[in-house]
């Protein structure tokens, strides 16, 4: 790899024509990563892959029509053409088997992938022996390449890329809507099935784009992984969209800069490989929902279930046996270590038990409210009720106490 | 966390002493907890079902029910707590329970007939290699005939309704032969003959000894069907015999009020 | 049967024929379980998996691939659930970020290291290499008894012989366990059928079909001999053994089709090259599913009955 290359290309000095792929590839990414977060929050991510191989047939064919009618069968406007055909026939056919047979989506979007796949094949190889060496373009459209793209081509990449960031801009709201809560959409008047067919129509235009860059077997990787690592970053389907658009930005722009700077090497795997590395930053790193800090929050909020519980069980005289409750009592210097409770243990013993009681207590006392919805077997309840609720609360427990 | 040994258990029914089949609760079940993530689903729930007992468990929707009965037999992680079948660690004692999930939980397009999915209850006599033999299939005819599908061995459990499909569940588990059984609203969408047809089978279990305990949907039913019931939102509320425990009080604290006692005027004579 | 037959053709054609019946039969507990994009994953990363054994051992050997294959198959599964779980998403995202990457990285693997090979080959492994499988030591049907001219066999008929006999084999023995826990895996927890481990050994046999068969098809026309052929068995029958049945002959229709298709279809058409025989397996056995899908007998769900 030539480090003054890749230097070059980050910085978008190697050239004019570079310059345009990389802006074109970041474009790509961006829109590809977009689309991708409003399939993913519809759950319906592999189908991309089904459309993204549904490709293949269409490329082969538009070849041979192109070279048919005397033009240059490469041309990237045909091809692109071709391809979109056969993926909507590929969309078309998912849909189909999944209606019409007792056979789940998974296997439709399997099926449809590998027998388009194979037919495109089998196309490519009729080709091949067509007219030898003319071909030659047409296999980097399964693994991308940008090395020796024409100005033309990057251009093309580039505007329809910036088109689909358009139109994904424009569609957002109901994408939004649809992704985050179909069935509210649906009540509040959007018809779910048109928005869903819009978006991966949408999908199927970027796939297209997409496919001299990255090629067919990974652009589905670009709609896939930086739309889950943004999830690490937010919960917001809003958010989620831009931030992931951002990493696919990221990723597109030093994949293809990368990939340029090694000659061997096609640019759809080291874009995605870019994209993972991205998207284990986020899963490490991220505040709250990353790895690190959702597995402490997880550990903490385990001692406290086992703490509450161990508690409570030695403010009722019962013995504590389960180890990690015990270790926990422990750790909190509320037990001595050979499990006898200290005098600080039995202080928030008494405390939790009460605790419960006054739940239970206004449970019975006001069944309806609202407010029993924040219990959790953690919260106390001096967080959720005023002093005067509470001493209503003891007032009457110390009565039932009293009552025969 | 464990107690001392659960007190043994003996019912008595119409005057006539009967014994139970084991003098431990069939199930016992301290300090469940069950999270979905960080929302606890069950806290700390402790509750012996009482053996030969025909325990209801009545709750809220999403008020952990189903989790329950998932987490205590071990078919979802739980977070804690401790159960024992018949006085062992549930691990060691499954061979004594018979689970009839819901019947969501399985694609009924399967390609199956309804004498190969009851066969499936006769797993652990034949574990994985040998041949079922004519006793095998006449245990799995006499579950199919109890449960009231006579004739419907050969049937796609796909061609069946949603009222046959439940008592092939009940069929699977009766060829188990086990001494507690758990089932999971097995009165959901039923017709009204299936619904007879199912209590029927389960107090002939119960008058045989045996144990049931179902998570139910219908309060309404409760008393008529039970006589022990758990009631539970995510905490346990209240448990015991129907007649001491499910009143109006109870129920309000665990439907948070949203109860209309219209619809269970016989609950008003139990206001305590 | 002419020498040329033999030389050329033959050991192709059996491949093809083994390996479509290989990947079907464990193809329809696929289905069945709705993890046919399992399939998918696992084929794309048999790559890396081959390549990094060949890193590791510096040759294509039998073992080699079967072990990397397996090690790779694993190791996927467990990132994708730790993708899962950790990422909050749906299992198809989650096989869609884990075997993308896996796939790109043998991919850069292969090309950036002296991996490349007569053997292994970024296009081959995308489409297999069918047609070169050629049997050049022997001169007609009598070469199978001829010890010097069986070791001239491709590896590919052998091993692929004893994978299917390993597939076999499991599915016999596994039977019971495979059903029960496909149907109703909460129950099958509780009577005691070991379902963790029928998982996971499925995983491993699917992976190994995978590798098996990835030289004669690659790593993503595989995915159609898993799911065509027991797809559109499904669609055939309702009951589970003649649907293996019914896929394992049409396992055999597509290759067998495929494979002349594209040997001699192209004289058809004046031609004399012959087109991917891989390609055209794959296209044979989409349109037996297309047929299946729009003529099949029981291609109905439930809730439609056909009959009483």
């Amino acid at each position: 790899m030539s480090w003054d290359v890749l230097f070059a290309a980050l910085t978008l000095t190697a050239g004019y024509n570079a310059a345009v792929v990389a802006v074109g590839a970041a474009l790509l990414g961006a829109s590809a990563a977009g689309i991708g977060t409003f399939v993913l929050l519809r759950k319906r991510a592999l189908v991309s892959d089904a459309v993204s191989h549904a490709t293949l047939p269409g490329i082969g064919l538009a070849f041979i029509v192109m070279t048919a009618f005397g033009g240059d069968g490469r041309s990237l406007a045909g091809l692109m053409a071709g391809a979109a055909v056969t993926a909507a026939l590929g969309l078309l056919a998912v849909d189909a088997i999944t209606r019409r047979s007792r056979l789940s989506e998974d296997a439709a979007i399997g099926a449809v992938l590998s027998v388009f796949f194979g037919a495109g094949i089998v196309l490519l190889t009729i080709i091949q022996t067509m007219s030898a060496g003319r071909q030659a373009g047409l296999s980097s459209f399964l693994l991308g390449s940008t090395a020796g793209m024409l100005f033309s081509e990057a251009v093309l990449i580039t505007v329809a890329s910036a088109a689909g960031v358009v139109a994904l801009y424009a569609l957002r709201r109901p994408m939004i809507l649809v992704g985050f809560d179909p069935s509210y959409a649906a009540a509040a008047g959007y018809n779910v099935r048109r928005i869903d067919l819009a978006m991966l129509l949408l999908a199927l235009v970027i796939t297209v784009i997409g496919l001299k860059v990255v090629g067919l077997v990974l652009i589905v990787a670009l709609m896939i992984i930086p739309p889950v690592a943004a999830r690490f970053w937010t919960d917001r389907a809003d958010r989620m969209v831009l931030i992931a658009a951002g990493l696919g930005a990221l990723a597109g722009f030093v994949g293809t800069a990368v990939s340029a700077s090694a000659h061997q090497l096609p640019t759809g795997p080291v874009v995605v490989v870019t994209a993972f590395v991205l998207f284990c930053l986020s899963l490490l790193a991220a505040p709250q929902r990353g790895l690190l800090a959702s597995t402490l929050r997880f550990r903490a909020f385990e001692a406290r279930v086992h703490e509450r519980q161990g508690l409570l069980a030695i403010a009722r005289g019962e013995a504590v046996y389960d180890r990690f409750t015990l270790a926990v009592l422990r750790r909190r210097g509320l037990v001595r270590p050979d499990g006898v409770p200290t005098l600080i243990g039995r202080g928030a013993a008494a405390a939790a038990l009460r605790d419960e009681a006054r739940w239970e207590a206004y449970r019975r006392l006001e069944p309806g409210s609202p407010l029993l919805g924040r219990y959790d077997g953690l919260t106390p309840i001096e967080t959720i009720l005023a002093a005067d609720q509470i001493a209503e609360l003891d007032r009457r427990l110390a009565l039932r106490v009293a009552a025969p | 966390m464990r107690l001392s040994a659960p007190r043994p258990q003996v019912i008595a029914r119409e005057g006539q002493v009967v014994e139970a089949i084991d003098t431990q609760s069939p199930l016992d079940i301290r300090g469940l907890s069950v999270t979905y993530g960080e929302k606890p689903v069950v806290f700390s729930v402790d509750f012996t079902v009482p053996a030969g007992g025909m325990v209801a468990i009545v709750g809220p929707n999403g008020a952990g029910k189903s989790s329950l009965l998932k987490a205590a037999l071990g078919i979802v992680p739980r977070l804690s707590g401790e159960i024992t079948v018949f006085g062992r660690p549930i691990e060691t004692a499954r061979g004594r329970i018979a689970y009839v999930p819901q019947r969501s939980s399985v694609d009924w397009d399967f390609p199956a007939r309804v004498l190969d999915v009851v066969m499936m209850g006769l797993y652990r006599q034949l574990g994985l290699w040998s041949l079922a033999k004519g006793e095998h299939r006449s245990r799995a005819l006499a579950a199919i005939e109890r449960v009231g599908l006579a004739g419907f061995e050969e049937r796609q459990i796909g061609q069946l309704s949603g009222g046959q499909q439940q008592r092939v569940f009940l069929a699977r588990a009766l060829a188990q032969g086990a001494d507690l059984y758990v089932l999971d609203e097995p009165f959901a969408g039923v017709d009204a003959a299936t619904e007879r047809a199912i209590v029927s089978v389960l107090q002939s279990l119960v008058a045989e000894g045996r144990t049931v305990l179902a998570v139910h949907h219908d309060l309404a039913t409760v008393p008529a069907y039970f006589d022990h019931v758990l009631l539970i939102n995510v905490r346990r509320i209240a448990a015991g015999r129907i007649a001491e425990v499910f009143n109006a009080e109870n129920l309000q604290a665990t439907y948070g009020g949203r109860l209309s006692l219209q619809q269970l005027p016989e609950l008003d004579r139990n206001r305590s | 049967m002419s020498a040329e037959f033999v030389q050329l053709s033959l050991v192709p054609l059996l491949v093809g024929i083994l390996a479509a019946v290989t990947c079907a039969i464990p193809g329809n507990f696929l289905i069945l379980r709705r993890q046919a994009l399992l399939g998918d994953a696992i084929s794309h990363v048999v790559l890396p998996g081959i390549v990094v054994a060949f890193l590791v051992t510096g040759q294509v050997t039998t073992w080699a691939m079967l072990i990397g294959a397996t090690v790779a198959a694993v190791t996927a599964v467990l990132l994708i659930e730790a993708v899962r779980r950790l990422g909050r998403v749906d299992s198809g995202a989650a096989m869609g970020v884990v075997f993308t990457t896996m796939f790109a990285a043998g991919v850069i693997i292969l090309e950036q290291s002296s991996a490349r090979s007569v053997h292994l080959d970024v296009e081959h492994a995308l489409y297999g290499n069918l047609e070169s499988l050629v049997w050049l030591a022997a001169d007609g049907l009598h070469a199978f008894a001829d010890p010097a001219a069986l070791a001239d066999l491709p590896p590919a008929l052998p091993r692929l012989l004893a994978v299917l006999a390993v597939v076999v084999a499991f599915h016999v023995i596994f039977w019971r366990a495979l059903v029960v826990a496909t149907f109703d895996e909460g129950f099958a927890r509780m009577v005691g059928v070991p379902v963790r481990a029928t998982s996971a050994a499925l995983i491993v046999l699917v992976a190994v079909a995978a590798v098996a068969a990835f030289e004669a098809v690659g790593a993503i026309i595989v995915l159609a001999i898993f799911i065509c052929p027991p797809a559109a068995a499904r669609l055939m029958t309702d009951d589970l053994k003649r649907q293996v049945a019914w896929s394992v002959l049409f396992a055999m229709l597509a290759s067998v089709i495929g494979f002349f298709l594209a040997a001699e279809g192209p004289a058809i058409f004046g031609s004399e090259n012959a087109v991917s025989a891989a390609g055209m397996i794959a296209t044979v056995s989409g349109l037996i599913l297309g047929a299946a899908v729009l003529f099949g007998p029981r291609r109905q769900r439930a809730g439609t009955p056909s009959g009483v």
